[in-house]
């Protein structure tokens, strides 16, 4: 079974919203109390992301609950300004330097995979998957 | 990770049924290993929580619930742990990358000392850190002529280095043992002026001895004066010439001036890093420096360069502060 649900980001306490849509699904799933503490991370430095240099944006969980799979996909997508030097924000020292969070570099190490698509005045869309 | 949270929960259940100092010296050597197999901070105070509870199923709720808010306060703590430690090993890599980088440049900048009858020549260069910013370099390609150019680059590290072996390579191809030092400081200019940031500048003394009629002959781009030793009156005289610092503006004159050398008689060019002392003047700097070369004017040049390395890096209570370099010529 598979199951998407999004969240709008546009104030800062839209964050809190995805934060506890992911921390339901992450409970509902049986992940371990660290782990749902850093996948609600990774999720609010998404959010936060879009919030702070986008504007505005979504946040969509997806739950994946089959029989040979089990875990969260989340999708952040902003039509922001983009982002210039794809390599510098995975960098570490980049993003945390500006007191800004975890940032991308922070996101990956709470996650098992992470993928960033981005396009200069289009918008970013990262993808990143936690699995059980 | 079960091991380790039994491990864990034994050491915290024997402390808090006894409380003694030799607990939780246990306890600490085993965070140690939790530290070296990566175990971040959050995944910590859930092993504590569990064992907690383990231990004392009695805990309030309330106990339980704050741990759930340590565990998720710490991840960012752990987050930048991680960001630390492999920062740490990006630069570890780089350490490594700059020892190779020192290696190369010792051999890119590498010269020979002529071998001459003409002359007496000594020659000593310490580098302050990994990378030197001042470099000597000789020509000698006939007998008529010996010359050297004693460079020292603004700025110090890598882009000085880099700098550097432009200069060495600005000298290499033009050939310049027969070069008047004038032309031959008029054409580093124009290559450095060129090729180099605004921010970087270069002096330089460059010398040239004519062996045959014992005339030494020289120019200045900024570079501290040389001294020359007239053995008949037992004095030192400056050989200063006025000149821009290589780099700042194209098209720049250079003067020359010539010294007759007799024997006896001595040059010592030098970089800053040998005249300027801390916490002294340059003229007193200078004071010590011509009355320490009295005392070694005996000697060979090079262990005069060696001597005079010695004992001014005493006199700075061995805490030289930059690169140091002198060359000697002595008739």
């Amino acid at each position: 079974m598979s199951k998407k649900t999004v969240v709008d980001i546009v104030t800062e306490w839209d964050i809190v919203a995805a934060r506890q849509l992911g921390r339901n699904i992450t409970k509902e799933l049986g992940f371990d109390t660290v782990n749902q503490a850093r996948i609600t991370t990774a999720i609010s430095e998404l959010a936060r992301n879009i919030y702070l240099y986008a504007r505005a944006g979504e946040i969509e969980i997806e739950k994946v609950d089959t029989e040979d799979k089990k875990g969260m996909i989340i999708i952040a997508r902003d039509k922001g300004p983009g982002i210039e030097d794809v390599h510098k924000v995975m960098e570490d020292g980049y993003s945390t330097s500006g007191g800004l969070g975890a940032g991308l570099p922070g996101v990956k190490r709470l996650m098992d995979h992470i993928e960033l698509k981005t396009s200069i005045d289009k918008g970013t869309v990262i993808r990143v998957e936690k699995w059980l | 990770m079960k091991e380790l949270q039994a491990q864990y929960k034994r050491i915290l259940a024997d402390y808090v049924e006894s409380q003694t100092e030799r607990n939780l010296y246990i306890g600490q050597n085993f965070i140690r290993q939790l530290i070296q197999k990566s175990v971040t901070p959050e995944e910590i105070i859930n092993i504590h929580k569990s064992s907690m509870e383990e231990i004392y199923p009695e805990i309030p709720p309330a106990v339980s619930h704050g741990y759930d808010f340590l565990i998720e306060v710490m991840v960012h703590f752990g987050l930048t742990l991680r960001e630390h430690q492999s920062l740490l090993e990006h630069q570890e890599e780089l350490r490594i990358e700059m020892n190779v980088a020192a290696k190369i440049q010792n051999m890119l900048l590498q010269t020979e000392m002529p071998k001459t009858n003409a002359l007496d020549i000594g020659h000593i260069s310490i580098p302050i850190r990994k990378m030197n910013g001042d470099y000597v370099h000789f020509l000698h390609n006939d007998e008529d002529y010996v010359s050297v150019g004693v460079i020292d680059v603004v700025g110090k590290g890598v882009p000085a280095a880099l700098c550097m072996s432009m200069v060495k390579y600005g000298l290499d191809t033009l050939e310049y043992t027969n070069g008047e030092p004038s032309y031959v400081l008029e054409v580093l200019n124009r290559i450095i002026e060129r090729s180099v940031d605004d921010s970087m500048f270069v002096s330089m003394f460059f010398g040239r001895f004519d062996c045959a009629r014992n005339i030494f002959t020289y120019g200045s781009a900024g570079h501290e004066p040389a001294l020359h030793y007239k053995a008949s009156e037992g004095k030192f005289h400056m050989l200063e010439s006025k000149g821009l610092l290589l780099g700042v503006m194209p098209d720049v004159r250079y003067s020359q001036h010539e010294v007759e050398l007799e024997e006896g008689d001595f040059i010592v060019m030098m970089t800053d890093g040998v005249t300027e002392f801390r916490n002294q003047s340059e003229l007193d700097s200078r004071k010590v420096i011509e009355a320490l070369l009295l005392q070694l004017k005996d000697l060979s040049a090079q262990e005069m360069c060696e001597q005079m390395y010695q004992e001014l890096k005493k006199l700075q209570e061995l805490a030289l502060d930059d690169d140091f370099t002198v060359v000697i010529f002595k008739k």
